[in-house]
């Protein structure tokens, strides 16, 4: 097995590429990150760490905007975020220069993915070790869409989706609690499945939201009070178990 | 024939354009719009090679767009004048750019400013500025009647004396002309003074 991890381009036996996997685990080394499509709305909640007191956390901001209706979050090696991200900029004006048009989400998502994609079939290069979730409306038919891509390449679209440290407890409680929703109730569902993992508090997470009008970054007050409402929603909703149980 | 011509004013600047498209004797239509809006706060009024202006102006656009996605603040007005000249002075010596262009932007903190920029790169940052056979005019009038802090209206009629002289005196000058204004609100039309409807 150990003469099959040191370089990309070579297959294990049983059809593994180790560089890829071994990316994946970066990306889950990497802090959460959540997205969830409601019918209007796509909300983006990634964690954040408040460990560094001395750094001034406006200028680590890890959900991006690539064009105007299109942002993405991710998780993993954020250096390698830097690069994939200046790339997916260039593409989208480049897109707009040559054809007149914006991107559709599908199109700069699978241009993400084929980048990715070629630094698993190279010599001498690794990985970049981030998977991203991408969100954005259609700029001709306004649908909302959310997709993620991964090292190996692949992409695909999700109602809602995680990724990063504990993605799997987080996906399960999206799998678990998704219904359609639009406007404050998706911003509410991204925390709420940020919550699981995440330690509570506005500080500790960071949120935005695309609508038709764009991406607005939301502010710690504003997260802090959905925070808040969540925790009461979840106390009224303990209390309501415990008092019929009271009542025989 | 075509002719692009622009003025500073108290905290605004004004671009003016001809809006023909000829191609030697023919006009393939009098309402060709050559004053780009770069961004929310800039316009790029462009004369010269039709194909090498939507070129080159798409092109400093688009970059103009990049450099905000990057950096996450807009270009400022002599940042993106100086983009221009670098552009076209690089491809001066290989492929030059056969356009002449007049930048009016308005910057938070420097306010309303106006950037004559013509195919060899030349760049001089100027009150008044004027491309074309129509320069010849539209300067000689701005000369006379321009001062400094013109509000709006000033200026326009000072627009419209210029563009009554290019109609007058020019021996094939163009039909219609559109007036664009950027100030603190943004860039935009402002108005548009038409001979004939296309």
């Amino acid at each position: 097995m150990a003469r099959y991890d040191r370089a990309i381009t070579v297959f294990s036996p049983d059809g593994h590429l180790f560089q890829v996997e071994y990316a994946l685990e970066a990306v889950r080394k990497g802090n959460a990150a959540v997205g969830v499509r409601g019918t209007d709305t796509i909300v983006l909640g990634v964690e954040k760490k408040s460990t560094v007191k001395l750094q001034d956390s406006r200028s680590v901001r890890k959900i991006v905007s690539l064009d105007d209706h299109i942002a993405l979050a991710c998780a993993g090696l954020k250096a390698d975020a830097r690069v994939l991200i200046n790339r997916a900029r260039i593409e989208c004006q480049s897109h707009r220069l040559t054809v007149e048009d914006p991107v559709t989400v599908e199109y700069i998502t699978r241009y993400i993915a084929g980048l990715q994609q070629k630094y698993t079939q190279s010599g001498g290069v690794r990985p970049f070790g981030l998977s991203t979730l991408i969100v954005g409306f259609d700029p001709y038919t306004g649908v909302p869409s959310l997709y993620q891509t991964d090292p190996s390449g692949t992409f695909s679209a999700w109602k809602a989706n995680a990724t990063g440290r504990n993605s799997n407890s987080m996906r399960e409680f999206l799998e678990k609690n998704y219904k359609e929703t639009s406007g404050q109730e998706t911003i509410k569902l991204a925390i709420r499945a940020l919550l699981e993992v995440v330690e509570s508090g506005g500080k500790n997470i960071e949120v935005a939201v695309m609508t038709t009008e764009g991406l607005r970054q939301l502010e710690e007050a504003e997260i802090d009070a959905i925070v808040a409402e969540i925790e009461a929603e979840k106390a009224a909703a303990e209390a309501a178990k415990k008092a019929p149980a009271k009542e025989t | 024939m075509e002719c692009v011509f622009g003025m500073v004013g108290k905290g605004f600047a004004l671009v003016v354009a001809d809006t023909s498209a000829v191609n030697s004797i023919l006009v393939h239509k009098s309402n060709e719009d050559k004053i780009m809006v770069l961004d929310s706060h800039k316009l790029m009024g462009a004369s010269g090679e039709a194909g090498d202006r939507a070129q080159f102006t798409e092109y400093v656009q688009k970059n103009v767009a990049l450099y905000q996605y990057r950096n996450g603040i807009p270009l400022t007005t002599k940042a993106a004048a100086n983009f221009m000249r670098g552009e076209l002075a690089t491809a001066l010596r290989k492929n030059p750019y056969m356009v002449n262009i007049v930048l009016a932007g308005f910057d938070r903190d420097t306010g309303p400013s106006l950037y004559f920029i013509d195919y060899i790169a030349t760049l001089h940052k100027v009150d008044k500025a004027a491309f074309g056979y129509g320069s010849y005019f539209a300067l000689s009038m701005m000369d006379r009647h321009y001062h400094q802090d013109m509000t709006v209206d000033e200026a326009i009629r000072l627009a419209e004396q210029c563009i009554e002289e290019i109609r007058s005196r020019l021996v094939v000058a163009p039909q219609n002309f559109v007036i664009k204004i950027v100030d603190e609100d943004g860039a935009r039309e402002h108005s548009w003074r038409r001979t004939t409807r296309d």
